[in-house]
């Protein structure tokens, strides 16, 4: 990697294996406006607005596209270059549906922060675009072509982060867009959900399918009792909106705000997290006994299993059998609030409030239906309850705290680590193995199962078989290590898949945020465990009564789904 | 030719280049020779033996002018927009010929399949502009009266009403 030393706007800074001179002039101190960088992705020079100048020649270049080299003497702000980038902004807006007060990315948008930082005022350029049509077709998100300015970041983090390439770009010069192929919808492509194109988007062109007016109108209708559950990568990251650090759990707030709003009764998804590992350890060692099939997929992660479902159904049947943790909790309360409905003539309303863009599809899949209603009747992601806190006005730091309520607010610490990657196998693996002691949690905690890399491998004794776990986040991750079980070169017993980076507490649903901040929920999170009262499933006391009480036939009918069976 | 012989074809013409994605182009061009025109489905076929996503294909198929994503007519009508052409009023009659086929949008191709238009850079024919070309038989010195009468002509060849 180069190491040497450049002058950026007269003053020496070191640089020592930055990729590009974009990210040395970040390190100085000085912020580049950007629209198509995107650190986490591939570099794609398009959109100029990166420029220095080069104080020896004079002639102006795009830094993410430059390589640091010693001696190199550059400015960031001569006249030429503003000039250059208030002109970019200009046409930018000039074919842009500046409609910022009711677009959804207001406030999180990077082609209205840059407008305003170089104080584009007025825009000299008629728009002579024809209005493109907008994409509501999706359960997860919702595209308006009208505000795309190419930067390519959806492209990119579609193709390389998640491997599905369902966006590109379409036609050229004035006529160029971003579309699925064919310009189809996107329902009808193998889009997966998984929402990070709309995470990753710089403006509102590509936003969460949003449900917040439903949501009130059941919150609204003295006829609904709402139950909400929250699932765990939720609590970690949601104060990043309110001023709170990244990782800072603020659970009790949110239940406590969500009282006020006029929830009815708050639930922890940990519950159903903890009767997830049961059911799926359970059916691990079964699995185990019987020689297959191998390897057993996790199911948690709806966009993965919707992956498996368009591309390669043979592997369906390796997916486990069990239903998410959202599902199962849903199946507990249809059961256990049944009754409830009859004795006060409300109807239950199931809110989950979630990391992920994902569950919206999961929740509105058949198997998930009955009677013509959905298990979970609203998904809600992380940011939409952001958005209904605001609304209210409620200020989270001076709410009295409150955890959630019994019995389904109660969980283990196998269940809250549940929202980063690893974090599935490990409580599995907590539950399988058959030491029960502290030292074998700490065991399993340093044996490579947590971790930043895309894909983990790790190995277990239990019962004297080797057992053989990869933990993978990241689909395009998942089609690596598919191909390479394919070809025979890896073997696996078990394999956690989520498809997001970092797990579920890098969701698409989740504040906008970059690597450093997903590591530190998941950090959040582990925390959370360290501090559980119990770090088992099956030290769950109300999971095991109940699942006791409603004896295996029960288990078996509501606890387990088979993806693409006629059952 | 059915869909299966149709696809089976454009599967040669992948292997012909080595089912290569560095071929991409290559193969497009010889799939546009061989049919006229690229479908979807010869495009996700491409793009699954191939290995790349189908957005990627339909984006380079887009990108190049010369790929044509739509079956084109029986008789393919070429307008000269050629500098001559253009100053002796080529533009109205391929204004009148569009609304004749009651085109809309990009689509360049009418409903009934028998037309399709375009235009063209200079057919070395300046001395007789304007012209234009139907099935690369060149009339000269056209009007958009004369043109329609043209198509009104072929029409009637072919059994269809006006
Ligand atoms: S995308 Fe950004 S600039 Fe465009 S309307 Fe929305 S907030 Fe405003
Ligand atoms: S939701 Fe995921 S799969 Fe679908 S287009 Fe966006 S990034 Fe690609
Ligand atoms: S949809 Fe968003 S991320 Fe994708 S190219 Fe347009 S502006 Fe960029
Ligand atoms: S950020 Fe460098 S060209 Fe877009
Ligand atoms: S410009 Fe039309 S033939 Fe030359």
């Amino acid at each position: 990697m180069a190491k040497g030393i450049m002058i950026i706007d007269g003053v020496r800074v070191p640089f020592d294996g930055e990729k590009n001179v974009l990210a040395v002039v970040r390190k100085a101190g000085i912020d580049i406006p950007t629209f198509c960088y995107y650190s986490d992705l591939s570099v794609y020079g398009a959109c100029r607005m990166c420029m220095v100048e080069d104080t020896k020649t004079g002639k102006i270049e795009a830094s993410c596209s430059m390589e640091p080299r010693d001696g190199m003497s550059i400015r960031t702000n001569t006249a030429k270059l503003l000039k250059h980038r208030r002109m970019i902004l200009e046409l930018l807006l000039a074919s842009h549906d500046c409609s910022c007060t009711n677009c959804a990315k207001s406030g999180n948008c990077r082609l209205q922060e840059l407008a305003q930082r170089f104080g584009v005022r007025h825009v000299r350029f008629p728009d002579t675009r024809p209005r493109y049509e907008m994409d509501y077709s999706s359960h997860a998100i919702f595209r308006d072509p009208n505000k795309c300015i190419l930067c390519g970041d959806c492209v990119r983090v579609c193709e390389e982060k998640q491997g599905q390439g369902i966006l590109d770009f379409a036609g050229r010069g004035s006529e160029l867009q971003v579309m699925p192929a064919f310009d189809k919808k996107l329902s009808e492509t193998k889009c997966v959900s998984c929402g990070q194109c709309a995470a990753v988007c710089t403006t509102g062109a590509i936003t969460v399918n949003d449900q917040i007016g439903t949501a009130w109108r059941a919150i609204h209708d003295p006829q609904k009792r709402v139950v909400v559950q929250i699932a765990p990568a939720v609590r970690v990251a949601i104060g990043e909106e309110f001023g709170y650090a990244p990782g800072e759990n603020i659970l009790d707030r949110i239940v406590s705000a969500l009282k006020i709003m006029g929830v009815d009764e708050v639930y922890d998804t940990n519950f159903a997290a903890d009767i997830t590992t049961i059911t799926e350890a359970e059916e691990f060692l079964q699995r185990l006994q019987a020689g297959g099939p191998f390897p057993m997929f996790t199911s948690c992660c709806p966009a993965w299993v919707k992956y498996l479902e368009l591309n390669d159904p043979k592997y369906l049947k390796n997916i486990s059998t069990c239903k998410s943790p959202m599902e199962m909790f849903a199946s507990v309360l249809k059961e256990k609030y049944a009754e409830k409905d009859a004795a006060d003539s409300r109807t239950t309303y199931h809110i989950a409030i979630m990391p992920c863009t994902a569950k919206k599809m999961e929740a509105a899949r058949d198997e998930f239906f009955h009677n013509g209603t959905p298990d979970v009747d609203l998904v809600l992601t992380t940011r939409e309850l952001v958005d209904m806190i605001r609304e209210t006005g409620i200020h989270l730091d001076e709410l009295e705290l409150e955890s959630p309520d019994l019995p389904f607010g109660l969980g283990s610490g196998a269940a809250v680590i549940y929202g980063v990657t690893g974090g599935v196998a490990e409580s599995v693996v907590r539950h399988c193995l058959p030491d029960k002691t502290k030292n074998a949690l700490r065991q399993v905690r340093v044996s490579g199962i947590r971790g930043d890399e895309p894909i983990r491998e790790v190995t277990y004794d239990v019962g004297g078989t080797e057992i053989k776990i990869a933990v993978v986040n990241g689909l395009v991750h998942a089609k690596e290590l598919i191909a390479d079980v394919e070809a025979g070169k890896r073997f696996y017993h078990l394999v956690e898949v989520m498809s997001c980076q970092g797990g579920c507490v890098g969701g698409a649903g989740q504040p906008y945020g970059l690597t450093a901040a997903k590591r530190e929920r998941g950090k959040g999170l582990y925390a959370a465990d360290a501090s559980a009262l119990f770090k088992r499933a099956e030290k769950n006391p109300v999971v095991t009564a109940m699942l006791a009480d409603f004896g295996p036939q029960w288990c078996h009918d509501h606890l387990h789904v088979h993806y693409g069976t006629e059952e | 030719m059915s869909m299966n012989q149709r696809l089976a074809r454009v599967s040669e013409i992948i292997d012909a280049h080595g089912a290569q994605p560095s071929q991409l182009i290559a193969i497009l061009q010889d799939t546009q020779s061989a049919f006229n025109y690229l479908s979807q489905e010869d495009m996700t076929l491409i793009a699954q033996r191939l290995g790349i996503s189908t957005a990627k294909v339909y984006s380079v198929a887009t990108f190049y002018e010369n790929f044509s994503l739509e079956p084109k007519g029986k008789h393919i009508i070429r307008v000269c927009d050629g500098t001559a052409c253009h100053v002796r009023k080529s533009q109205p009659i391929y204004d009148a010929i569009h609304d004749y086929m009651h085109l809309t949008g990009k689509r360049k191709t009418d409903a009934d399949g028998l037309f399709t238009l375009e235009t063209v850079a200079c057919l070395g024919a300046c001395g007789l502009s304007p012209v234009l070309t139907i099935d690369g038989e060149v009339h000269a010195k056209m009007t958009p009266d004369s043109a329609l009468a043209l198509l009104d002509t072929i029409r009637k060849e072919e059994g269809l009403a006006k």
